[in-house]
């Protein structure tokens, strides 16, 4: 038997240790962030928002068309994606006491840490290739590939904490068991069923890889739904791979607006959530 | 009243018929990249995923997906290695240790160190994390160490252990949040009935909490090793991206490519009519069938885990 107190030590010991754990995986986030600022902040001006890329070897023109370019796939992907997996999950929350959905839960769970750049192929083959060119149509397919398995399990997830009393209550007064579900439960279930979805689109705003072999990128604005579009990721890929310091500057700038919009729809969502959940 | 229930019957068909959108869409999925890489592999055989060249010049044209392969495997081996430490650290740490005012701020930080999309990952790879990993670990150990083969090679930071660095900070924020939760399901008499024989804290969660969430832990590790396996744009920036033989990994200090950043580098590139299209859809089907059987052994290993804690727990 060792000792108390040697055992004692190994106590503290392994108690730092896990305190060391957690500060080395926040320093890389530490660092990410004040990077991103500090190299970012000093590109952001009226003209870096609105204008497009500009020449090389001048520290003029801005990422306007890349900005435009993720707004529309945003809107595009939710449009799509948001209806498809919030039925998806009313499915598996008020129907789902059978192996039918147990199965499709699963497939569900598998789509959602599907690699991304798997679906990019995807989509190119089926979409891309069928109508013979790129478009942010084909891109907002590829991201709402991502964003239905993402919406149907928290749907799924909000709708179960809705306590069945009101299921009851609402069927009682003879109501169908449909507007229930879309007309009570859904509206009951809001708070987690925004907030979810909200972090989902979050996370579909940052993806790249789909967007290479969907939408292409594009040095000018919105051209129409045959045409190649930019978006934020891809500009901050193409940048940061170019050997001129003007544009990996402006990468770092296009970043800064990437993580704002990000971050700010996750810590937002997050405040809102606790204030009013706490 | 008849019309009231068949409208229940449609509503319910309607969104029976959605619920499996995650299906079709994996059906979809690989029935396209089978079919798209036929060509490829009805002329290379099996020696498309044992070859080692990469060539589309036409007349020429030979495919071999084995280098990517290993890249991916040797990668996510290094993020697995770098990160699981550390995530079960920090799960330990947040369940067992940290008090209430420590603890959300903790988990609310390794939230949003997930939330950073991976481009972000790869910018700030490419132009801080590489100098860094140069200066202070690589080009110590090729100095020193070199001699041991792993070792080898000038460090210029474009290789694979930046590579796995950088997916081993990004698999984190999945492994410790599921193996939280792992942990959050261990019985609490559990814990109590070991402190009552005098174990110490650290004793308490070695021997009998780790021991009792072994199965959960592992599947937690396996989720993070299928998110690994399947980032694309954070390696492509910082992997060096070499082509053919060359992207063997043999050292750690070396470029190499896995099966995702060849197809982000490459695939744009690719002549439409020639078989190097097929032979990147190739590469494709291979990292869908590797991520697909990783994700739902994942996904079997913890749901089991975590539906114990449903009926003993609450």
């Amino acid at each position: 038997m060792k000792s108390y107190a040697f055992r004692k030590f190994k106590d503290k010991l392994f108690f730092f240790l896990s305190l060391g754990c957690v500060l080395v995986a926040l320093a890389p986030l530490a660092s990410i962030l004040l990077e991103v600022i500090v190299r970012g902040a000093p590109q952001l001006s009226i003209q870096f928002l609105t204008q497009p890329a500009g020449v090389i070897g001048s520290s003029a023109g801005g990422v306007g068309p890349a900005i435009e370019g993720t707004l529309i796939l945003i809107a595009l992907t939710s449009l799509i994606g948001i209806p498809l997996g919030i039925m998806s999950g009313i499915y598996l929350a008020e129907y789902g006491n059978n192996k039918y959905a147990t199965l499709m839960r699963m497939f569900n769970n598998v789509l959602t840490e599907f690699p991304s750049i798997v679906v990019g192929l995807t989509v190119f083959i089926v979409v891309v290739l069928s109508i013979g060119h790129f478009s942010p149509i084909a891109g907002a397919i590829a991201l709402s590939f991502i964003l239905i398995p993402v919406v149907a399990r928290t749907t799924e997830e909000s709708l179960k904490l809705v306590p069945n009393s009101v299921r009851e209550a609402s069927l009682a007064l003879g109501v169908n068991r449909w507007r229930t579900i879309l007309s009570v439960v859904l509206p009951s279930a809001k708070g987690g069923l925004v907030t979810g979805t909200l972090l989902a689109v979050a996370r579909i705003a940052g993806e790249t890889a789909p967007l290479i072999m969907t939408v292409l990128g594009n040095q000018n604005f919105f051209q129409g739904f045959s045409q190649p579009m930019d978006a934020l990721p891809l500009r901050i890929w193409r940048d940061a791979l170019l050997p001129y310091p003007e544009f990996q500057a402006q990468g770092w700038g296009a970043a800064l607006i990437l993580i704002l919009i990000v971050l700010g729809i996750n810590i937002g969502v997050r405040w809102v959530s606790t204030r009013l959940g706490g | 009243m008849n019309q009231n229930k068949s409208a229940d019957n449609v509503f319910k068909i309607l969104v029976a018929v959605l619920a499996a959108s995650a299906l079709i869409i994996l059906l979809i999925t690989g029935y396209t990249l089978l079919s798209g890489s036929l060509p490829v592999l009805e002329r290379f055989g099996l020696s498309f995923f044992t070859g080692t060249q990469w060539n589309p010049v036409e007349g020429r044209e030979v495919f071999g997906a084995l280098p990517y392969l290993l890249g991916t495997l040797v990668t996510s081996a290094i993020a697995l290695l770098i990160g699981v430490p550390l995530s079960l650290g920090i799960a330990i740490f947040l369940v067992e240790m940290a008090p209430r005012a420590v603890r959300v701020p903790v988990s609310y930080f390794v939230d949003i160190l997930a939330a950073v999309p991976s481009v972000i990952y790869g910018l700030w790879g490419l132009f801080v994390l590489r100098y860094w990993l140069v200066d202070y670990i690589e080009t110590p150990l090729s100095t020193y160490l070199g001699w041991i083969p792993v070792f080898s090679g000038t460090p210029y930071g474009l290789d694979v252990f930046t590579a796995g660095v950088i997916l081993a900070i990004m698999i984190i924020p999945t492994i410790s949040s599921v193996s939280r939760e792992v942990i959050k399901a261990v019985p609490n008499s559990i814990r109590e009935g070991a402190y009552s024989i005098g174990a110490t804290r650290w004793e308490v969660i070695r021997n009998w909490v780790l021991s009792y969430g072994k199965s959960g832990l592992f599947g937690a590790v396996i989720l993070g090793l299928g998110r690994a396996i399947g980032e694309t744009m954070a390696v492509t920036m910082v992997i060096g991206n070499t082509v053919g033989p060359a992207a063997i990994p043999t050292s750690l200090f070396k470029g190499s490519q896995t099966m995702s950043s060849l197809i982000a580098n490459g695939f744009l590139e690719a002549t439409p009519a020639s078989l190097e299209l097929p032979a990147y859809i190739g590469v494709g089907l291979l990292l869908l069938l590797l991520s697909l059987s990783i994700n739902v052994l994942a996904e079997i290993m913890v749901s089991r885990v975590l539906k114990v804690k449903g009926g003993a727990v609450e």
